[in-house]
């Protein structure tokens, strides 16, 4: 069942509609509702190894659609911990839950001062209302 | 017309109608004694062929054509795609035993004729295009633009020239960028302007002297023709770089403007488009390539050359960029293509004028009904969009595309191109006659109606086809591409 | 002639709905310096009737295989092709129809194509395949862009005893993909594997051919084995038709399999259009190039056939995309699916066995010397006493075609005769060829 609309205040949001959740020096990664929403039903979820680096800004996977594929753009710098292996198996969990069950990536952040740079929920909510 | 036409019943594969121990054909036995491969090499476990006598074959070819919707079953106005009738003159003649059994490692004295057949037919394109030399040897229009880019590298690396960087519209064929990269190119974007024109001002600021070219369909996939193409041409030679016209929409400009004229310097046609060959569910095609004097020299080799009253293959092309196919080309596209050039002669020009006559009659028709997103007079295709209908009903490009369905209509390509929203991109061809017209614009405007009445009919179309709308999630997620054979009894064993 | 259906009245009432007063005012968008103002300099029209006295004039000038007995191959054989394939191609609905975009209207096509993706994974012994590519040519050039996407390395080798235009094509397009193409000289008529996997080294892939350019088979399994050991992925070009009798690539361990389908159901018709398969294992499906066509179900439950995987394509991925192929070559695919379907495994293993029973009579009989020892299914190279293109020359005088020299393409062979058979051939044939090259030679 697709989740209803919802941006979550504990987030950090990026323009290109991914997430960061920070919990110390580390940090859960996914798409926005709205990502998801635009993609429509995801069927696959080509993800980073555990021990590779992402970059801020910088695409660190894909996910499909049946009609369209996009770059996930890491909000934030680090090493990846863990990709979400029930995405990799059921994609269509990041339409279900796209801040819960659906994340897709957990990192050790490299630079913590790039969350500045991230909007929170208001601001993405007026970054989403003009795309 | 919203109840289904008949009852489709179900297809069964043809593995299906298998049964263990069944012959179709029968191979000669010339009583020779059976030979033994050598250990290793011989297959250990016979292939799980269907078996089947030639009666169940032929029903089983004949039920999957019955399923298939064709130019010869009614409309199929699919945008940038050209489903033109298809003249059976030209198969006729495509299969003639001199050609059917002409083998392509025949001596060139013994392929005299389908070497003047080529020869010809490099003559016509190369008039058609307003460029002198013409290779017949790409496989269909993308490997054309494969061989055009490959042809630019070639041009600029004999000149010493490092250039990196192409540059395409954002209404281009998905094919342009894919081309773009796999012959190791860059890749920069230029927008369209509100007319449907290439943005000149975005367009000068991405053209310096890293550009190898510019890669453009005019008229565009908004079957508009490019109003600036003189100053886009301008613009580019002054960088030194070099024009590639994709000739997706040719058949809205033969006899009428020349791609040459233009300023392209080099050309792909698509003979399965412009000149007729038929789609064959998907293929083949035929992809020749045009180009100014300056980059003959790099073209594939070998290319069909006249000497005298004779006529060869000249392999011997040290600049080449080497071979892109096998032979000369798809020489059955060619004999049809001839065949369909040498029915109009030089009332080619007509043929192109009746696509975009047609076009503009249709289009005239449903502006009311659908929006518009560039308002002028269109060449041989248009772009509708349904954004008025999904806002104001919910009702999509693609519910529009499957309750055409159920008119006997062949829905146009829809979201494409990407610059605009729920995009319907109908190409009518010249073929078409105005009766058939009338009733497609019968159709889109009752189903703008529908859709406003009765959404439902629309959301759940089509009704009338042997199968409703598929699960494509499905197919994707858990992809079955090939039959499994489990517990198939005709294949036990 | 014409095949527009528009009367006067039709144009002067679709003029008047457009809200012009002619036709020139339509084209008033194309800027006047690059209007063409005369009439296109081509050959007059034609009425059907002259159209087909021209063309059959054409035709009638080409020694074709009905006029000369023609023992040609070197990668295009005159097997026997049915007349049920007459069947699909004479039905408007798979001639006339384009690529299934829409399921709806497309079901037969689009099952027409499982059904071959089957029979091709069926006979390669390969986990997936595509909707075709274009020829035995093309394929090769792909199965290297895959195989430099599914690997960090950027080098292929090829061996020497693959096709020539095969080899040449993917050295066209190695320069775009960034690839290195390394070439493996044959001993004796065949590749050595040793030698194979010291080239494999740091190489993406290895691609060759079975039965090889020569006619001779390859140690396949040995080969394979060497660039797999190597880390190159393995990739055999094979014939369709010798597939009855041969192991199949997925049984010695390739990645993947590709070839030239003409042999299967397309005539020789002078170099196109045939087709080219591509099959591959499992791992390779997201980076595959073309169409396929999977299975699903439609609203109702029903058994339905799509497109799938699309997001591979060019239309979707744009740049990124595992190739920028459209226009494939469905037709004769289906050609080749109802030519397989026709034979059966066991007519298939019967052409097999009826060419190898044939090369080894021509073999016996040939007043040549076989230039390999290697055993053969349907194509043996001979040494010729004079070079072999002056063999063709005289030959070809008496009304027979007595192969493929093979210096057109290898320094050193031009004294080698490649002859091949196909079940078309008989042994009269063959004796026809024998007594006179005798005569010739003499």
């Amino acid at each position: 069942m697709p989740a209803a609309e919802s941006y979550p205040d504990d987030l950090r949001y990026h323009p290109e509609h991914d997430w960061a959740r920070v919990d110390g020096d580390e940090a859960t990664l996914g798409i926005t509702w709205f990502a998801q929403d635009s993609l429509g039903e995801l069927v696959h979820y080509e993800a980073p190894e555990a021990g590779s680096t992402v970059t801020k800004d910088s695409s660190y996977g894909e996910v499909e659609s049946v009609k369209a594929v996009s770059d996930i753009v890491a909000p934030l710098s680090g090493e990846v911990l863990e990709a979400n292996a029930k995405v990799v198996g059921a994609p269509e969990t990041v339409n279900d839950d796209p801040y819960g069950e659906g994340w897709l990536i957990r990192i050790r952040m490299s630079d913590s001062s790039e969350l500045d740079a991230l909007m929170d929920a208001d601001a993405y909510r007026t970054h989403v209302a003009e795309s | 017309m919203t109840e289904p036409g008949r009852a489709w019943g179900d297809a069964p594969l043809i593995f299906e109608r298998s049964r263990s121990g069944r012959r179709g054909g029968r191979v000669p036995d010339y009583g020779l004694p059976k030979p033994e491969l050598p250990p290793g090499l011989s297959r250990a476990r016979a292939p799980r062929l269907p078996e089947l006598a030639e009666p169940e074959l032929v029903r089983h070819i004949t039920a999957l054509a019955d399923r298939t919707f064709g130019v010869d079953t009614g409309f199929y106005p699919l945008g940038s795609c050209t489903m033109k009738h298809n003249p059976r003159v030209n198969e006729r003649v495509g299969l003639l035993p001199g050609f059917r059994d002409l083998h392509p490692h025949q001596e060139d004295e013994g392929a005299q004729g389908a070497l003047e057949l080529m020869w010809t037919l490099q003559g016509i394109l190369a008039e058609v295009a307003g460029l002198p030399a013409v290779t017949l040897q790409p496989a269909a229009g993308s490997q054309g633009e494969l061989t055009g880019l490959m042809l630019m590298r070639a041009y600029f690396a004999d000149r010493g020239e490092e250039r990196d960087t192409i540059v395409t519209a954002d209404t281009a064929h998905g094919t342009n960028p894919a081309s773009v990269a796999m012959a190791g190119y860059k890749l920069e974007r230029v927008e369209t302007d509100a007319r449907g024109n290439l943005d000149l001002e975005d367009l000068r600021g991405k053209v310096d002297e890293r550009t190898a070219g510019l890669m453009l369909t005019n008229p565009s996939t908004l079957g508009l023709f490019d109003e600036g193409i003189e100053e886009v041409a301008r613009i580019f030679h002054d960088a030194g770089a070099l024009l590639y016209y994709d000739g997706a929409n040719l058949n809205a400009v033969v006899g009428i403007s020349r791609p040459g004229d233009m300023g392209f310097d080099i050309v792909h046609y698509n003979l399965h488009k412009t000149f007729s060959q038929p789609h064959g569910g998907g293929g083949p095609g035929g992809g020749p390539v045009a180009v100014r004097e300056t980059i003959e020299p790099f073209l594939p080799a070998p290319v069909v050359v006249r000497e005298g009253d004779a006529f060869r293959l000249d392999h011997d092309r040290p600049k080449s960029i080497g071979r892109v196919r096998g032979f000369a080309g798809p020489f059955g596209v060619f004999v049809r293509s001839y065949a369909y050039m040498r029915a109009y002669g030089p009332a080619l020009r007509e043929m192109s004028e009746v696509a975009v006559l047609n076009a503009n009659y249709v289009l005239a028709k449903l502006r009311d009904a659908y929006d518009l997103p560039y308002d002028r007079h269109c060449m041989h295709e248009f772009v509708l969009s349904a954004r008025s209908l999904k806002r104001d009903h919910g009702i999509t490009a693609l519910d529009v595309a499957k309750r055409l369905m159920d008119y006997g209509i062949h829905p146009p390509t829809v979201y494409f191109p990407l610059v605009v929203p729920e995009a319907l991109m109908i190409e009518p061809t010249e073929t078409e006659p105005k009766e058939r017209l009338d009733d497609f614009v019968d159709a889109m405007q009752a189903i703008a109606r529908e859709a406003a009445e009765s959404p439902e009919l629309l959301k759940e179309a089509p009704h009338g086809r042997p199968v409703r709308r598929l699960d494509e999630v499905r197919a994707a997620k858990q992809p079955v591409l090939r039959y499994a054979f489990d517990d198939d009894p005709a294949f036990v064993g | 002639m014409s095949y527009l259906s528009l009367t006067d009245d039709d144009r002067a009432e679709m003029l008047s709905a457009i809200g012009v007063s002619s036709l020139e005012e339509l084209f008033e968008q194309i800027p006047p310096g690059v209007r063409f103002d005369r009439e296109l300099d081509v050959p007059p029209a034609l009425s059907e009737l002259e159209l087909v006295t021209a063309i059959s004039n054409l035709a009638a000038k080409n020694a074709h295989a009905g006029v000369e007995l023609s023992f040609l191959g070197a990668g295009i054989y005159d097997h026997y092709v049915p007349s049920v394939v007459d069947v699909l191609l004479s039905r408007g609905e798979f001639l006339t129809a384009y690529t299934p975009y829409q399921p709806e209207m497309s079901q037969g096509v689009l099952q027409a194509i499982f059904e071959y993706q089957s029979v091709i994974c069926e006979l390669t012994g390969m986990d997936v395949s595509n909707a075709s590519g274009y020829d035995g040519t093309t394929v090769a050039a792909d199965a290297c862009f895959v195989a430099k996407h599914t690997s960090d390395r950027s080098k292929v080798v090829l061996a020497e005893t693959l096709n020539p235009q095969v080899r040449q094509v993917v050295k066209t397009f190695a320069l775009g993909f960034g690839l290195d193409v390394v070439e493996v000289p044959h001993r004796g008529g065949t590749t050595d594997p040793d030698e194979l996997g010291a080239a494999a080294a740091d190489a993406a892939a290895v691609i060759f051919q079975q039965p090889n350019f020569f006619g001779c088979l390859e140690p396949a399994a040995d080969l394979a084995a060497a660039a797999a050991s190597a880390g190159a992925h393995p990739i055999a070009h094979v014939d369709l038709m010798t597939l009855g009798v041969l192991e199949a690539p997925g049984e010695y361990g390739c990645a993947m399999a590709i070839g030239e389908g003409q042999s299967a159901g397309c005539p020789p018709l002078f170099g196109g259009p045939h087709y080219g398969f591509f099959a591959a294992r499992q791992e390779f499906v997201r980076r595959m190039p073309g169409r396929i066509v999977g299975e699903t179900l439609d609203g109702d439950g029903r058994r339905a056939y799509v497109l799938t995987l699309q997001t591979r394509e060019q239309h979707i991925r744009r740049e990124k995309a595992t190739s920028n192929i459209t226009t494939n070559q469905t037709l004769l695919a289906l050609a080749g699916l109802v030519t397989l379907s026709w034979l059966g495994p066991q007519g298939l293993r019967e052409v097999g066995e009826t060419c190898m029973a044939l090369a080894e009579y021509a073999r016996e009989e040939l007043p040549l010397e076989p230039a390999f020892e290697a055993p053969s299914v349907k194509e043996i190279a001979f040494r010729t006493p004079i070079p072999a293109r002056e063999v063709v020359r005289r030959m070809r005088e008496r009304g027979v075609h007595p192969g493929y020299a093979l210096g057109r393409d290898y320094e050193g062979m031009d004294d080698v005769l490649l002859v091949a058979v196909t079940e078309k051939r008989t042994p009269d044939d063959i004796d026809r060829l024998a007594r006179e090259l005798e005569e010739v030679l003499a």
